[in-house]
């Protein structure tokens, strides 16, 4: 494999801006956020050098590699910290530099008034430098790291303005949460090692033939476990909602965009182990397919525009899960679904970043509506990601979208059928809701508090939005004509035979559009014909009140997780403080009181002693007696 | 002399001393434990000792039997009877007891003690025939000793030598009482005598008989004023009122008849 | 009769002697006890120098006899001092060392 010296560069620039920035403090308050920006940019670049490179080398000689130190090498376990960079990864580079730096440039003017810009973007740098190691990183040791690392990005950056507790309560939530993901991925790292002896990418996936299916199936589902936590999955997808205190380039960059496709990555690298291990291959499909569900479901109730798209995006990431359950043909859309998703997902949420910045920080859509006339270039980019994730042609989400359901349908028999439905039906509902936040917020009447006075945003904030609406637009037909993201990724995975279509695409897509249709008439009838209320109506039907609560998701957690845990902690302190402690305690006790006791000896009378004495000298005869004789 | 006539077993004499002073001892003992004086203690040990002493002979140990007597019974309880007196003759115990089970766990511990050595002495000497001190005693009780101690022994001979005189400078140290305060100087005294209550000893007290009116101890001296001195008559006889008037061994009295005769 | 009968008022001697030590609370009956019980000691070394044919016993006796001698004159000594002292000469009053 080709080696390269300037990988390291793709990290270190960001990871130094975060450095400077953290440690430099108040002083770097004035041009913290340029040199962040630049940071961010310049990494950018070298991965745009890196992909001209590699453009130009013949597909087998793609894959660059760099390493770092020599980690750890103990007795037969001997990691390296390197850094690869093949074709997948480059996808990944490329989008979290780019959409990474636009979200950079927009936060110069959406936190201008925020005194703590400065570590705001020292947090944002670090989550670009996690970010990067997480995705350059060449064995699931250095991955590990990096999801750490975001872990850590993200907990910093929900809870940044950490006066509210509540803030600060909705970061502990994620990262808590993250916490069990990232067990399963220790855990995964850990069969690895027991049955293969390598934690490296290109160890494993030697080896992987070689391992008993039974190994590759425990791997497969720590590592679908550790996919779940990161990227909200079901069934630990709690904890995406609340994510949503953090300012909304986090939520725009971090819960959009990279941080929670990490896990479709991680499946999509491990495709050596999926693909020899098929019961976790099943998993990770029922898993996608139920949170598509689950994450469209919940939409269709958040009145808060910001969880509206965060279930969005977690509906989004189940089809891209469901991808890269459905075998070797899978991966490459899950990935090109995640590069398009990007694109119209962070636009969006840009774009409500937008309308709250116009609109006093609110962000109740109740409290909107006709926002177009006063917000026009928001107006026009949000539109251009609704269309997009709409899956209309020829927007981005329609390509990638429709070949999901295509090969969901492909993937034969009453699985391939059960499967292409629900991700129609996922279609429809997100159509439905997606249409619900357009007609809130943007058309119909007036709801806005007395003191709103919305207003198109500054240059810094609309051009970032421009340019990912445009990525919305085009993102889409430039990765799949010829095949394109097919080809460049297909060195990487398994040969896939060709399917036989179940169903043409052009009837897919029909039917596809069909559903959207429908959705797309359901919300426009139910909201545009009745007026629109201020405050959410509380009479509302049981299904409706179900789903308001999103689900029950965090009841159920509550009630089968927390309160069980939390009685066991409270058994485990009682039972530290009374059992052992008491212990030991008894312990002292005991040698306190039987030197009391022992104590009573010591009456000062001489005649007292002397009777001992008498004592132990008709005790001393008798032993010799009995020892003698 | 042979007094444990045969070897093994003691003749009838001894036997009837023996069961006659036996149980005297014992009796005597017990006695000393439970009276409430301890100079009647005191008797009573003396008078076991002379019991021991008694036996003693009786086995043929003529030395250690006198030697008991000298120095035991002579010497140490003596001595025992002067400390009573110093401490309190009148001293008597209660015979109640105030550490809460001490008599019964004594008792028993020493019964218990008891029984053990009456049963291990028993079982050493049971059957065993006693050889006697005939052949020892060939040269005489006292050559027989000597022979032993001055050979074999010397050197503890020596060294209890050295305890005894140790002993005696240590009884003197302890006994000591130092001055509380320290010997007064002439000066000092002087000083006291011409500066003390009243002058009437400034000079000293008058020699003996100097005040006296008769040479019997219960005629007081009269003083210079015609009073009897106090002093003079000793406390006891004046409490039990024996004190003769010295008036009637007037001495002028006398003087007027020899100017009389004149 | 034989010999071992005088160990046998040996052992009561002593026996009684332990007794009178525990029980008497007057320190100079306490320590004529103790006397007795090394009186009773020297009956039984001059019994077994009766029963063994040989003078050893006695010699042992003489030896108990002298050291016992020189104990109760430092005994009495100090008992005197400590009369002076506390102006008691009961054992229980000198109970300082008790917890």
């Amino acid at each position: 494999m080709l080696t390269s010296t300037s990988l390291v560069y793709l990290i270190a620039l960001p990871l130094a801006g975060s450095t400077i920035l953290l440690l430099g403090g108040r002083r770097t308050d004035k041009w913290g956020h340029l040199l962040a920006t630049l940071m961010s940019a310049s990494s950018f670049a070298v991965g745009l050098y890196q992909l001209f490179l590699m453009i130009d080398r013949a597909p087998e000689s793609r894959p660059v590699s760099q390493k770092l130190f020599e980690w750890i090498s103990v007795g037969s376990f001997n990691v390296d910290a390197g850094l690869l960079l093949d074709q997948l990864s480059i996808c990944f580079v490329l989008l979290i530099t780019g959409v990474g730096t636009l979200i950079h440039i927009y936060s110069i003017s959406y936190m201008s008034e925020d005194r703590d810009r400065r570590r705001f973007f020292a947090y944002l740098n670090l989550f670009i430098a996690a970010m990067l190691i997480l995705v350059l990183g060449d064995s699931y040791l250095s991955l590990y790291v990096g999801w750490e690392g975001v872990g850590l990005a993200s907990y910093l950056l929900i809870g940044f303005w950490n006066q509210k507790p509540a803030y600060a309560t909705a970061s502990k939530k994620a990262f808590v949460m993250n916490r069990i993901g990232d067990m399963g991925l220790s855990l995964a790292i850990m069969i690895a090692f027991a049955s293969m002896g390598t934690v490296s990418f290109s160890g494993v996936a030697e080896q992987a033939p070689n391992t008993s299916e039974a190994a590759l199936t425990g791997m497969g589902i720590m590592l679908l476990v550790a996919a779940a936590g990161k990227s909200a999955q079901f069934p630990l997808q709690a904890w995406l909602g609340d994510a949503m205190a953090g300012p909304t380039p986090v939520s725009a960059l971090i819960h959009a965009a990279t941080m929670v496709t990490a896990g479709v990555y991680l499946i999509t690298r491990s495709n050596f182990v999926f693909d020899a291990a098929p019961t976790a291959q099943l998993l990770v499909v029922i898993v996608g397919a139920i949170t598509l569900i689950f994450g469209a479901l919940i939409g269709t109730a958040k009145d808060d525009i910001k969880k509206a798209l965060a279930a969005s995006t977690m509906s989004q990431i189940g089809y891209m899960i469901l991808a890269t359950g459905l075998g070797p043909i899978g991966y490459a859309f899950a990935i090109m679904h995640l590069i398009t998703h990007g694109f119209f997902k962070a636009g969006m949420f840009l774009g409500a970043g937008s309308v709250m910045h116009g609109m006093n920080d609110e962000v109740n859509m109740r409290k909107y509506g006709a926002l177009r006339k006063f917000m026009p270039i928001t107006f026009v980019t949000f539109g251009l990601g609704y269309l997009a994730i709409l899956g209309v042609p020829p927007f981005a989400g329609f390509y990638s979208k429709d070949m999901i359901i295509e090969t969901a349908f492909n993937a034969g028999g009453t699985k391939g059928i059960l499967l292409g439905s629900l991700t129609l039906l996922g279609a429809a509902i997100t159509a439905f809701y997606m249409t619900r936040v357009m007609i809130l917020t943007f058309t119909g009447t007036k709801r806005w508090d007395d003191d709103a006075h919305p207003h198109e945003s500054p240059w810094l904030m609309w051009l970032p939005m421009a340019i990912l609406a445009v990525g919305s637009v085009t993102s889409g037909y430039l990765l799949y004509h010829n095949k394109l993201l097919v080809h460049w990724l297909e060195p990487l995975f398994a040969p896939h035979g060709e399917h036989e279509e179940l169903l043409k695409p052009i009837v897919v897509s029909a039917l596809a559009l069909t559903m959207v249709a429908i959705g797309v008439a359901i919300a426009v009838l139910k909201y545009t014909r009745q007026k629109v209320e201020a405050i959410a109506p509380t009479e509302v039907s049981r299904i409706t009140k179900f789903v308001r609560q999103d689900l029950m998701q965090d009841r159920f957690n509550e009630a089968v997780f927390m309160r069980p845990g939390q009685a066991l902690t409270n058994t485990l302190v009682a039972t530290d403080e009374v059992v052992i402690d008491g212990a030991v305690r008894g312990v002292g006790a005991v040698a306190m009181n039987s030197g009391s006791a022992l104590r009573g000896l010591q009456n000062g009378f001489v005649r007292s002693y002397a009777a001992l004495i008498l004592i132990g000298a008709v005790a001393l005869i008798a032993a010799i007696w009995v020892v003698v004789s | 002399m042979q007094l444990a006539l045969e070897v093994g077993r003691t003749a009838a004499p001894e036997a009837v001393m023996f069961w006659i002073l036996g149980p005297l001892a014992v009796g005597a003992s017990l006695a000393m434990l439970l009276v409430k004086k301890a100079v009647h203690s005191a008797i009573l040990m003396a008078f076991v000792m002379i019991i021991l002493a008694i036996f003693y002979i009786a086995q043929d140990a003529a030395f250690l039997g006198i030697v008991q007597v000298v120095v035991y019974t002579g010497a140490v309880m003596m001595l025992f009877l002067f400390i009573l007196m110093l401490v309190g003759v009148d001293s008597s115990d209660s015979l109640t007891e105030t550490i809460p089970g001490l008599r019964p766990l004594a008792i028993t511990a020493a019964v218990g003690f008891g029984g053990l050595m009456v049963a291990l002495l028993g079982r050493a000497t049971l059957g065993r025939t006693s050889v006697g001190l005939s052949a020892a005693n060939a040269d005489g009780n006292v050559q027989g000793i000597a022979q032993l101690l001055f050979s074999t022994y010397v050197w503890p001979f020596e060294v209890v030598s050295a305890l005894l005189v140790t002993a005696a400078i240590g009884a003197m140290v302890l006994a000591h009482q130092p001055r509380s305060a320290s010997k007064t100087t002439q000066r000092q005294q002087s000083i006291e005598r011409f500066r003390g209550k009243s002058l009437a000893t400034a000079a000293g007290l008058p020699a003996p008989g100097v005040f006296a009116r008769h040479n019997a101890v219960d005629v007081p001296a009269l003083l210079p004023d015609g009073s009897a001195a106090p002093s003079s008559v000793n406390a006891s006889l004046k409490a039990r009122g024996d004190v003769l008037d010295s008036n009637t061994f007037d001495l002028k009295k006398i003087s007027t008849q020899v100017e009389e005769e004149k | 009769m034989d010999a071992s009968n005088y160990l046998y008022i040996s052992a009561l001697l002593f026996t009684i002697g332990a007794v009178g030590v525990v029980v008497r609370r007057n320190a100079i009956v306490v320590f004529m006890c103790i006397e007795l019980m090394l009186n009773a000691a020297n009956l039984s070394f001059v019994t077994f120098s009766r029963i063994n044919g040989d003078l050893n016993g006695q010699v042992m006796a003489f030896f108990t006899m002298v050291v016992a001698a020189c104990e109760v004159v430092v005994g009495l000594a100090i008992i005197v001092a400590i009369y002076r002292s506390r102006r008691s000469a009961s054992v229980d009053d000198a109970s300082l060392l008790k917890r």
